[in-house]
C-alpha cells in the first residue's frame, strides 16, 4: 500500500463522473426506503471481499465497480430492475453516444 | 492522451460502467423510484456542501469549551445534531479522544462506513484493502507512512466502524494554538486529524 503519496494529494470527492452517479442512486434508493443501509453495507461488504480475493482493491475505481454491481444484484434480486433490461438500456445508451454528434447533448432514442 | 475533437464525430462514449450506471437510472425513473433532480441534489450535498470542515468545527468548539467537549463525549448524535450536522450515516456517532496516553484511529474493515455528517465522503486510501486490513493490523506502521510518529508511551486504539457507529477522533489541541478564536482553531483541523492518521496543523 502507498499511503504515503496518496494521502496527501488534493483529491476530488468522486474521480468520476459515474462514481457520484451510483453513489447517489444508491443514497436515494435507501432514502425511499427501497433497503435498509445495514442491508447495504452488509451486501457491499461481501462483493469487496469477493473482488478482493484475487487483488488488492485500491479504494479506487474497483471500489465503484464492486458498488456498482452491489446494486445491480439487489435491484434485480428485488425485481426493481431486470438484467435484460439493464443489458439492453446500456446499449441504447452506449447506441446514443455513437450516433450523437460531438458537443450535443446525449438522449436515448424515443423507442428505446 | 490529447485527443482532438476532430477525431471524435460523436459524443465521447463513456465506459461501460457508466453507461451501467445511466441504465439503472432510466429504468428507476421510468419507474418512479428515482428522481433525477434528488441525485443532483445529494451529489451536490456531498461534493460542495458536506465535508470535513463540519467535523473541524465540533473539533474546534471542543477544544474551547470543557461543558462542550463532555456532553460531545457522552452522547456525539445528539450534540452534532444540535449543530446542524445530522442525516445521513450519521445516526450513531461516536467521538474519541486523543489523550498523551491514547490515540484513536478510525477504519472500516466491513467497507468503508464512515460519519458522512462531520467528514463527507471517505478519502480513496480509506476504502482500499491496504488500509482496511493494515490499521488493524500494524497501526504504527501505517500512521507512520502517514507521517506520525507517536510517543512510545502513547497507546493506538483502533476503532472499526460499522453501518451502526462511527467514529470521529477528537484530536488533541496543537500547541501554540491557545490564543485563537474558534474559526482559526478550526483551520487547523484536517481530514485525517479526525480519522486518526494525522494530526492537527500547528500554528505557524
Amino acid at each position: 500500500m502507498n499511503t504515503r503519496v496518496t494521502h496527501s494529494a488534493p483529491e476530488p470527492v468522486f474521480a468520476e463522473p459515474w462514481h457520484a452517479q451510483v453513489f447517489a442512486v444508491t443514497v436515494a434508493l435507501n432514502e425511499a426506503g427501497r433497503f435498509e443501509w445495514s442491508d447495504w453495507a452488509e451486501r457491499f461488504s461481501q462483493t469487496l471481499k469477493m473482488h478482493g480475493l484475487d487483488r488488492e482493491l485500491d479504494g479506487g475505481d474497483d471500489y465503484f465497480h464492486a458498488w456498482l454491481e452491489t446494486l445491480e444484484q439487489l435491484l434485480i434480486e428485488q425485481g426493481a430492475a431486470e438484467f435484460d433490461d439493464i443489458q439492453q438500456l446500456r446499449n441504447a445508451w452506449e447506441k446514443a453516444y455513437l450516433t450523437t454528434p460531438h458537443g450535443q447533448p446525449v438522449h436515448l432514442a424515443a423507442s428505446e | 492522451m490529447p485527443h482532438d475533437d476532430h477525431d471524435h464525430p460523436h459524443a465521447l462514449l463513456p465506459p461501460d460502467p457508466a453507461l451501467r450506471v445511466k441504465a439503472l437510472e432510466t429504468i428507476l425513473t421510468r419507474k418512479g423510484l428515482i428522481d433525477p433532480a434528488a441525485l443532483d441534489e445529494i451529489i451536490d450535498t456531498y461534493q460542495n456542501k458536506i465535508g470535513p470542515q463540519n467535523g473541524a468545527c465540533v473539533v474546534a468548539k471542543a477544544w474551547s469549551d470543557p461543558a462542550f467537549k463532555q456532553a460531545l463525549l457522552a452522547d456525539a448524535t445528539q450534540v452534532v445534531a444540535d449543530l446542524g450536522f445530522y442525516g445521513r450515516q450519521g445516526e450513531h456517532i461516536v467521538v474519541v479522544e486523543n489523550t498523551p496516553d491514547q490515540h484513536n484511529m478510525v477504519v472500516c474493515t466491513l467497507c468503508s462506513c464512515y460519519p458522512w455528517p462531520l467528514l463527507g465522503i471517505p478519502p480513496g486510501w480509506y476504502k482500499s484493502d491496504a488500509y482496511r486490513a493494515r490499521a488493524v493490523r500494524e497501526p504504527r506502521k501505517v500512521l507512520a507512512e502517514f507521517g506520525v510518529t507517536l510517543p512510545p508511551e502513547t497507546a493506538v486504539r483502533v476503532w472499526d466502524s460499522t453501518a451502526e457507529i462511527r467514529y470521529l477522533v477528537l484530536p488533541m489541541r496543537p500547541e501554540g494554538s491557545d490564543g485563537l478564536d474558534e474559526g482559526d482553531q478550526a483551520a487547523l483541523v484536517t481530514r485525517d486529524s479526525m480519522i486518526g492518521t494525522g494530526l492537527p496543523m500547528v500554528p505557524s
